[in-house]
């Protein structure tokens, strides 16, 4: 099974290929001893994919999510997104990485308490540099697409848990980022609240967003088109499967 | 991220806490308060001191020959003793001054003390006495409002005529007609020739309770020895005129008085400049104390407001980190906070700026200071307050834009 080409160091991605990681590492230093989260992860994304991250607890799927989010820098290997080498750029060129290419949802939400859903949905079209007006058009549009059409001046507290997470599913949605990244997006959410989470996901995927999430739930990682495995930041398995 | 974004942003989480907001705005707001305050204060005894309060004591261009100064603040006892050794400035003393003068000059003779005048059963205590000549009206700026002022016959003959202040007439006389009523002074009746115009109040002393009445007529007895006046007042039509006349006042009294070049005078001219030079010490001393207060409260109101914006750094840890995470550069978070502490400063500057005014205009209906309001001082107050805000906000700022998204976001 072939999913990728053969890419050595010193190559560019084929054009349809989103993500690539060569080699990828991440060491931590601990004062002395070293932690090594990654230890040379070579992966490839295509367009339109829907990868599920799985493994045990400690085996770096977090620190990969990170890397792939541009939140991180690695200690080695490549990292290309979108046809560009990101994994040498600075903490400036990042952040419009982050802005423009991204859409983020963390486990937590992550939402500002104090701000209304519309607002929090704006944040990132504010470092977009965008005016008031459009910002808000594209944000009441992007808190449609998730089905919050009705709750865009509530509060995060005004909101119930699964709700919460589409508005920062909104959040991600409203630049139109090359990656969705998720890192278990589920996982402070009852099961049937999961499975409307799920639904939306799936939904995005149909329209032609490319979903990356990492999850320890296999009927969670059931949605997905393909499942990575990790084990001590190694690729364990890498399988397709029947959505 | 826009800069009036910032600021919004800046508002909405100063609102959110406002205690600890208005508690941080303190010391900003009393240093730029106090700064405005002081300025107009200062700026109201400057005028004070130089228009009303030296011109009335010695007058504008004006010269006064004496024994001695008459505005003395912080004189040694051993100087003083020297003083009272001096020969008086006689009558003949004075009219040599006056007539040896070449640069055209109004000069009148003074001599004054505290005595009671009475009139109808009533009293007015320790008015201002004075013998003078015919000139001296027009010297002081005193103006007659009723009646005439008396004339250089008069002033020569020494007849018994009085011009007296307003105060003195509203309490002898009660609203009737002074003019040719006749007053005691010193137990010797004077005839009411004039009234002199409302003078007003000097740090809350009234300017009208005084009588003038001709150097030669009885008055003299009660005011000076017989044959001597306190002052001849020169007074010239310039400041060059009058260090001309001065000179020539100097040789004519140094000749008089034979003294050899090596030999100080032993007489004093004195002019307003003394007075000034008096205000200009407290002046420096302000100088120094002023800017001190004023600096160490926006200090103090720096570090409080920087102490505020640390700690909302490290609440807002998380936020900083989401922001980062959605697209925020270093510059956007450091504009963020930089823009909240200098809108927390601008704040408290703002409301200082209004306070320093409420108190400049609440000083001049209360006090008699003539405080008055400079643009400037508003400016340079606001001005300081922002200041102070970008200079205590740099630091937590940079901190903020320096955090790593990552650590950022994990925190509790
Ligand atoms: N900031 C850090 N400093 C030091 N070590 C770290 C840091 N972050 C992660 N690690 C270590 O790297 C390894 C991988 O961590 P990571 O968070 O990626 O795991 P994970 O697969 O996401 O686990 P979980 O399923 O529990 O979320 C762990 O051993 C962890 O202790
Ligand atoms: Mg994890």
């Amino acid at each position: 099974m072939s999913l990728a080409q053969q890419f050595r160091t010193g190559d560019t991605p084929l054009p349809d290929i989103i993500i690539l990681t060569h080699k990828l590492a991440r060491a931590y230093d601990m004062g002395g001893e070293v932690v090594r989260a990654l230890r040379g992860v070579s992966l490839q994304i295509r367009r339109n994919e829907y990868v599920a991250i799985m493994g045990p607890s400690g085996s770096g799927k977090s620190t990969l999510m990170n890397l792939i989010g541009c939140l991180d820098t690695p200690t080695g290997g490549e990292y290309w997104l979108n046809g560009q080498k990101v994994s040498d750029l600075g903490d400036d060129a990042l952040a419009r990485i982050r802005n423009k290419e991204i859409g983020f949802v963390f486990q937590t939400f992550n939402l500002l308490p104090r701000a209304t859903a519309l607002h929090n949905v704006e944040l990132p079209l504010i470092y977009a540099g965008l005016g008031a007006k459009e910002r808000r058009a594209q944000a009441a549009q992007a808190l449609e697409r998730v089905g919050l059409g009705d709750r865009m001046e509530h509060r995060p507290n005004e909101l119930s848990g699964g709700q919460r997470q589409r508005v920062a599913i909104a959040r991600a949605l409203v630049n139109d980022p090359s990656i969705l990244l998720a890192d278990e997006p589920t996982g402070n959410l009852d099961s049937a609240t999961s499975g409307e989470i799920m639904e939306v996901f799936g939904a995005l995927h149909r329209q032609g967003q490319t979903v990356v999430m990492v999850t320890h739930e296999h009927d969670i990682a059931a949605h997905a088109a393909r499942v990575v495995t990790l084990r001590d930041g190694l690729v364990a398995t890498d399988q397709r499967q029947a959505a | 991220m826009a800069f009036l974004e910032a600021v919004r942003l800046a508002l909405q989480t100063l609102r959110a806490q406002k205690l600890k907001s208005g508690f941080s705005l303190i010391g900003v707001f009393i240093g730029v308060a106090f700064f405005i305050g002081a300025w107009s204060i200062t700026n109201g005894i400057n005028v004070y001191m130089t228009e009303k309060f030296a011109g009335t004591i010695i007058g504008v261009n004006t010269f006064h020959l004496r024994r001695r100064p008459n505005f003395t603040p912080n004189v040694s006892d051993s100087m003083w003793r020297a003083w009272a050794r001096r020969p008086r400035i006689t009558f003949g003393d004075a009219e040599a001054v006056a007539a040896g003068l070449t640069v055209p000059v109004l000069s009148a003779w003074q001599s004054s003390d505290n005595v009671t005048i009475e009139a109808n059963g009533k009293q007015v205590r320790d008015a201002d006495v004075t013998g003078a000549t015919e000139r001296y009206f027009e010297i002081k700026n005193l103006p007659i409002a009723q009646g005439r002022a008396f004339s250089a016959q008069e002033a020569r003959s020494g007849v018994p005529v009085v011009v007296i202040g307003s105060e003195v007439a509203d309490k002898l006389f009660a609203g009737r007609d002074p003019i040719g009523k006749s007053v005691r002074i010193g137990g010797k009746p004077y005839r009411v020739i004039g009234v002199v115009e409302p003078q007003g109040k000097l740090f809350g002393f009234s300017l009208d309770r005084f009588a003038v009445a001709p150097a030669l007529s009885p008055v003299q007895d009660l005011v000076n020895p017989p044959g001597v006046v306190d002052a001849l007042i020169v007074k010239a039509g310039s400041v060059a005129q009058m260090r001309d006349a001065m000179a020539e006042a100097e040789g004519i009294m140094r000749s008089r008085r034979h003294l050899r070049p090596r030999q100080d005078n032993n007489f004093v001219l004195e002019t307003s400049e003394g007075v000034l030079e008096f205000w200009g010490g407290i002046q420096r001393i302000l100088f120094v104390f002023g800017p001190a207060l004023v600096s160490i409260s926006l200090v103090v109101g720096g570090i409080v407001i920087m102490n505020i914006m640390l700690m909302a750094v490290a609440e807002r840890t998380r936020e900083i980190g989401l922001r980062k995470s959605l697209g925020a550069r270093r510059r956007d978070i450091m504009r963020q906070f930089l823009a909240e502490s200098v809108t927390l400063a601008g704040l408290g500057g703002a409301l200082g700026v209004v306070t320093g005014v409420l108190l400049t205009f609440a000083l001049k209906a209360v006090s008699p200071l003539p405080t008055t309001l400079s643009g400037v001082s508003i400016v340079l107050g606001l001005m300081l307050g922002g200041l102070t805000g970008i200079v205590a906000g740099v630091y937590p700022a940079s901190r903020a834009a320096r955090l790593d998204p990552i650590v950022a976001l994990r925190q509790e």
